[in-house]
């Protein structure tokens, strides 16, 4: 008996210090965020409270708007993107090819870069490198900068994001990839399945566990996008290129809209977990249904 | 059999030529960093041979001025510094509690509730922590790099507590049944038998969360920036209007940034590609 307790006492021990440590820096700030929410809080100074106004003018607030339909934009898109690329990046690097592993170390390297540098090095190439290429082919659209124009500029932006996760998803389509028993790909050429075919019906059921993983993870990251939009375009041109944690980040520290910008930064987490659990449950049936 | 002999042990030509010039991709933005920090002002022309050529003399003029204009050394020791005790804390903290929760969270309903409470931490965005958070280290005197690593302690719990608490399903219980009934408590079982037992998670966290810190600006930015010290990506924020046009200086700057990072996948490549798929994939 007295061994038990001992047991639960060492187990008590060793979570009870580490979860309020969790609660003091992640749940106080989140339940102190919800309350400056509701008041009109600058971020210095006095304050007083303006029950569900700050709420009221998020939904008739243009700017936050825009910046929630950039945001979503670039999430889908990107997303889209990211996937079907890597697809078939794992398709090629998972086939008869030589050094397998050069290749796979080659095209996982973007991934480890710091994003804020990456999205520098873009910045050039997009304002300098591509104006002076479109010069010498005398392509007229490319002669000046994709990032000045503000219906172009979240395409350089999406071009950045998936430069970067193109690396991530390729590896753990791989991984998928390896999961398949090679008898399936021998029996499905038996049976004279072919190209899309084949990858359709024999390959793309297999791996929609991995599907499910990088959706998931995919359009949690764009949804939340922010280094990127600091590195390339401020948000600019003309506010186009706003995204949510961009806009909550910049009006809310130094913008006086501390009160104003938490509204926002709440209704973000809702739609962030509502995206989430959406997409887990639509895709979970899925996998179920195989 | 046609299929067969065609397919396979043969090298596919077509794609492997594909995936070569597929490489121009990563190798381009890389090549022309390279080339622009070793240029000066003057050898830059607006064509596109002028930014692409090699430069005509050999020099680190560029990058002595960089480590001096950013404060180089001190950025790179904060970066270091934070990382290395963030991983550390990491292994040992989250590993504590995932094997507490773990161990429990069938048998005890307070212990699910831990674990689905820190691990839905997962959902929440930074940009609505950020805020108070400002105040908060403000008001404990923790706006600084000291601060910065309690964040990121707190900030990977959820996803490291996932972990270790699924990759304890592996680990039998009997093993540590056995180390009770010879009289170990259960503090020294689990540093004596468990912690070392798990050593392929440590190293997928230590990979996740190093790599996590090493190239995260917000939490530097929103916390740090006040103390008048630096990381890494954050002193090419701050020293980007020091810059001005001079793009061979901040290149250089960019590069040195990127250094540590890609010799760091150079070395250890292996572990960080396994790393991050272990980690994506429990």
């Amino acid at each position: 008996m007295k061994k038990m307790n001992e047991k639960k006492r060492t187990f008590l021990w060793m979570t009870i210090p580490i979860m309020i440590l969790f609660f003091c820096f992640n749940t106080l700030p989140l339940i102190r965020g919800m309350i400056y929410s509701f008041t009109n809080f600058k971020g210095f100074g006095s304050y007083e409270w303006v029950g569900l106004r700050n709420y009221i003018n998020l939904f008739r607030d243009a700017r936050v708007g825009n910046s929630y339909l950039f945001t979503f934009k670039l999430a889908i898109v990107t997303t889209i993107v990211v996937n079907v690329i890597s697809m078939i990046m794992a398709l090629a690097l998972n086939g008869k090819i030589k050094g397998k592993s050069f290749f796979r170390g080659a095209y996982f390297l973007p991934n480890v870069l710091g994003a804020l540098v990456v999205g520098y090095i873009f910045n050039y190439l997009f304002t300098y490198i591509i104006p002076a290429f479109g010069k010498v082919i005398g392509s007229s659209a490319l002669q000046s900068s994709i990032l000045a124009s503000e219906n172009n500029a979240w395409i350089g932006i999406v071009i950045v994001c998936a430069w970067q996760s193109i690396a991530m998803n390729t590896i753990i389509y791989i991984s998928g990839l390896q999961t398949i028993p090679e008898d399936v790909f021998e029996a499905g050429a038996l049976d004279g399945a072919t190209g899309f075919q084949k990858f359709k019906s024999l390959i793309f059921p297999l791996i929609l566990p991995f599907f499910t993983i990088n959706m998931v993870l995919c359009v949690k990251n764009f949804l939340m996008v922010f280094d990127q939009i600091m590195a390339l375009t401020k948000g600019g041109p003309a506010q186009s290129t706003e995204s949510i944690s961009y806009l909550i980040y910049n009006n809310g520290m130094s913008g006086g809209q501390f009160g104003f910008q938490c509204a926002n930064a709440v209704i973000f987490f809702i739609v962030i977990v509502i995206v989430s659990v959406t997409q887990m449950n639509i895709l979970g049936k899925k996998e179920e249904q195989l | 059999m046609k299929i067969k002999s065609k397919g396979i042990n043969r090298t596919n030509w077509p794609v492997m030529i594909l995936l070569i010039i597929g490489l121009v991709t990563i190798i381009f933005p890389l090549y022309m960093t390279i080339v622009i920090a070793l240029k000066q002002p003057s050898e830059m022309t607006n064509s596109i041979q002028g930014i692409l050529s090699l430069p005509e003399k050999f020099s680190l003029a560029n990058f002595a001025e960089a480590m001096r204009v950013t404060d180089f050394w001190h950025s790179l020791g904060y970066s270091l510094i934070i990382t290395l005790i963030t991983v550390a804390l990491s292994i040992v903290l989250h590993s504590m509690i995932g094997y507490a929760v773990g161990r429990n969270k069938t048998k005890s309903k307070g212990y699910n509730f831990i674990y689905l409470y820190i691990v839905s931490g997962m959902f929440v965005p930074f940009a609505i922590l950020m805020m108070p958070l400002v105040k908060q280290t403000a008001q404990l005197g923790l706006d600084n790099w000291v601060g910065v690593i309690i964040l990121y302690v707190v900030f990977y719990m959820p996803m490291n507590l996932l972990l270790y608490s699924g990759y304890l399903k592996n680990i039998p219980v009997g093993l540590e049944e056995a180390a009770y009934m010879d009289g170990s408590s259960t503090w020294r079982t689990y540093w004596k038998i468990i912690f070392p037992i798990m050593k392929p998670m440590h190293a997928t966290v230590a990979v996740l969360t190093a790599l996590g810190t090493w190239n995260d600006v917000m939490t530097p930015l929103v916390i740090m920036s006040g103390s008048g010290s630096n990381t890494l990506p954050l002193a090419q924020l701050t020293f980007q209007t020091q810059f001005g046009t001079n793009y061979n200086l901040a290149f250089a700057s960019y590069l040195l940034a990127l250094l540590p990072i890609l010799a760091f996948y150079l070395i250890c490549q292996k572990q960080i590609l396994n790393g991050v798929v272990n980690g994506a994939i429990k």
